[in-house]
């Protein structure tokens, strides 16, 4: 009994010490953007709404923002897309190659993001398609599939066998029985795909600032930023930036829990 | 005579080097309840579900009403499985369930909820209808299958194992149900199970199948009293199997000379030759006992091993002096009258005409 509570107390410290670690320069980060000096220093100056003002004003990142949201949409997309086809050609087929198969669509996230990046821009020139915002949503799309790969596979992992023959034997084609039976089942799964791979899109940032050409996402534009002098623009960008990520983030976790809460109550 | 509804024609199904169903040759009447029984693995659910066009056979033909339906897609064809995990879609609503195969079939949703609403109420579960199907009791479950099923009005219905997840009280409530539909409705039931009960209390004709072939066809009754060779006897258990020598032949018995004694023994339908080696079975339940050595012939005295009481039966095992086993079925009430506990030496003893000769196979 004692050393449960002991242990739960740990537990407590443990968990505080990790959003800390997470979470402190974030909210430093936040807290300077109201800041009215020009450093991030202590003790703070006056509180302000200047450099949010100035960031509104700014029609480079207005543009910048516009960019980043449809790279990360077309990309979580498409993405999404691919990942389901992949997920599903592994539950439904057993086919000669299937592991290396398997292996090189799950590779992606393991290169380093740099080597990515180079590779994709030699390849890019070299068929002609670099510095464009559709080389981005490319890239990003062939980065992001595998996390909706993984995330749609769990969920077909739960879906009972028999359940497609079952459709099969009343009557539904391949067809319907992916309208009506498969996709229904995996929406959960599809739609914290989604936003997921919307996340990780819209954080990139290796990738898209060598691919991206004059077409900048948002990241490429706080580095440009920071890389000219110290700005507090920067910490109010990336407050905007941290609360689209984060709330992505949580919107796929909640598609995540409720569906393995829902089964665990079945 | 009407032509049968189902042919089964030499059919074979292998898997890659093994082979699943090595020859099936039956037919299956329209209207009856027919019930394949086997051990695990026999290929039973195999046989199944070549009948629904999820596997196809390897060698031979089967033919539903006439037509070959070797490569008729299991989705173009009318023969409703309900499954062992019963495999309801968990994003529906129990009537969106019974719904599905009637959109599938491009029915109006006017017409898809009356006819799935009548079938929720001939199962006793209308109040449940628009319940998620996580929410429901086994039992209700079972019933949403069922009328997602007989929705479709087949002339056929197959059932792979249906009530093996159920508790034993509603396994014989749910009996009931399936042998009135099915009369009621006068279609064909296919029932695989591995359960005795179950086949025997509610099929017409039972299919005995082992390692891949029919061991048996028959009535219940025929396969429990005249179990056609070794396999079913086992198979069917609480049977006596005893294995000798036929020493003489008359008109209709023969003597057959065991390591537990001599034997007469009916002749049927098998073909003996003096000095053949010949095995027979009588039905635990037609085994009398006795303290004192019976007059009549076919007796063997056993010492008891053990009992084993259900309800109001009881089975007894015994051995006899050359270590045989021996099983008998009794009321607990008659065996009362007895005064017997473990060890005590007891005779046993069947009417000639209660035996009965396997085929050896």
């Amino acid at each position: 009994m004692n050393s449960g509570r002991l242990l739960n107390i740990i537990l407590g410290i443990y968990v505080a010490l990790i959003f800390c670690f997470v979470f402190a320069p974030i909210i430093f980060s936040m807290i300077f953007s109201f800041n009215s000096q020009r450093f991030p220093t202590i003790p703070l100056g006056d509180f302000t709404t200047e450099w949010y003002e100035k960031i509104f004003a700014d029609p480079d990142i207005w543009e910048a923002a516009l960019n980043s949201l449809i790279v990360s949409s077309s990309a979580a997309v498409i993405a999404t897309f691919l990942g389901f086809c992949t997920a599903y050609s592994d539950y439904r087929y057993t086919f000669r190659f299937k592991g290396p198969y398997l292996a090189l669509i799950l590779l992606p996230p393991t290169i380093p993001l740099i080597i990515m990046a180079l590779a994709m821009l030699a390849w890019f020139s070299k068929i002609g398609i670099s510095g464009q915002i559709y080389s981005i949503v490319i890239a990003h799309s062939v980065l992001t599939a595998p996390f909706a790969m993984a995330v749609i596979r769990l969920r077909l992992n739960q879906m009972d066998p028999d359940l497609e023959a079952a459709a099969w034997n009343l009557g539904g084609s391949e067809w319907a029985t992916m309208r009506h039976v498969i996709i229904p089942f995996c929406k959960p799964a599809i739609a914290s795909a989604l936003f997921l791979t919307a996340a990780v899109s819209f954080d990139e940032f290796a990738v898209s600032w060598f691919v991206s050409g004059l077409n900048k996402t948002l990241p490429v534009v706080i580095l440009e930023i920071v890389q000219g002098n110290i700005d507090p623009q920067v910490n109010a960008i990336g407050t905007f930036v941290f609360l689209i990520s984060m709330t992505l983030v949580v919107l796929a976790q909640i598609f995540f829990a409720s569906r393995q809460l829902k089964s665990i109550r079945s | 005579m009407s032509t049968p509804l189902v042919v089964f024609d030499k059919v074979q199904k292998h898997f890659g080097d093994f082979v699943a169903v090595k020859e099936l040759d039956f037919d299956i009447q329209r209207g009856e309840f027919l019930a394949i029984m086997g051990p695990s693995g026999c290929g039973k659910t195999t046989t199944l579900r070549m009948l629904a066009g999820l596997e196809a056979p390897t060698l031979g033909e089967i033919r539903l009403d006439g037509k070959v339906m070797n490569d008729v897609p299991p989705h173009a064809r009318d023969t409703p499985l309900v499954w062992q995990s019963l495999a309801l879609f968990p994003f529906l609503s129990a009537r969106e369930n019974v719904e599905f195969g009637l959109k599938m079939r491009g029915i109006a949703p006017a017409e898809r909820k009356e006819r799935a609403l009548k079938w929720l109420e001939k199962m006793g579960i209308l109040e449940f209808a628009d319940r998620d199907i996580s929410t429901l009791s086994g039992g209700q479950k079972q019933r949403v299958a069922l009328a997602r099923s007989l929705v479709m009005e087949p002339q056929i219905l197959l059932l792979d194992e249906p009530l093996s997840a159920l508790d034993a009280h509603l396994v014989i409530r749910m009996q009931a149900v399936l042998t009135d539909l099915q009369r009621e409705l006068g279609i064909t039931f296919v029932y695989v199970t591995h359960s005795q009960s179950e086949a025997f209390a509610m099929a017409d004709r039972v299919v005995i199948m082992g390692d891949g072939k029919i061991a048996q066809i028959g009535t219940p009754k025929d396969i429990y009293r005249e179990p056609a060779n070794q396999f079913v006897a086992e198979f069917v258990g609480r049977n006596n199997i005893l294995s000798g020598t036929v020493t003489s032949l008359s008109a209709d018995t023969a003597k057959i000379v065991t390591t537990s004694g001599e034997f007469t023994v009916p002749i049927t339908t098998v073909a003996l030759r003096e000095g053949q080696n010949a095995s027979f079975v009588i039905s635990a339940d037609l085994v009398h006992i006795a303290t004192q050595k019976p007059t009549r012939g076919n007796a063997v005295q056993c010492r008891l091993i053990s009992e084993e009481f259900v309800g109001s039966m009881v089975t007894l095992f015994l051995e006899d002096a050359q270590g045989h086993e021996f099983k008998v079925q009794m009321q607990e009430r008659e065996l009362s009258k007895f005064d017997i506990k473990g060890g005590t030496k007891i005779w046993l003893s069947w009417e000639t005409q209660t035996a009965h000769i396997l085929n050896e196979s």
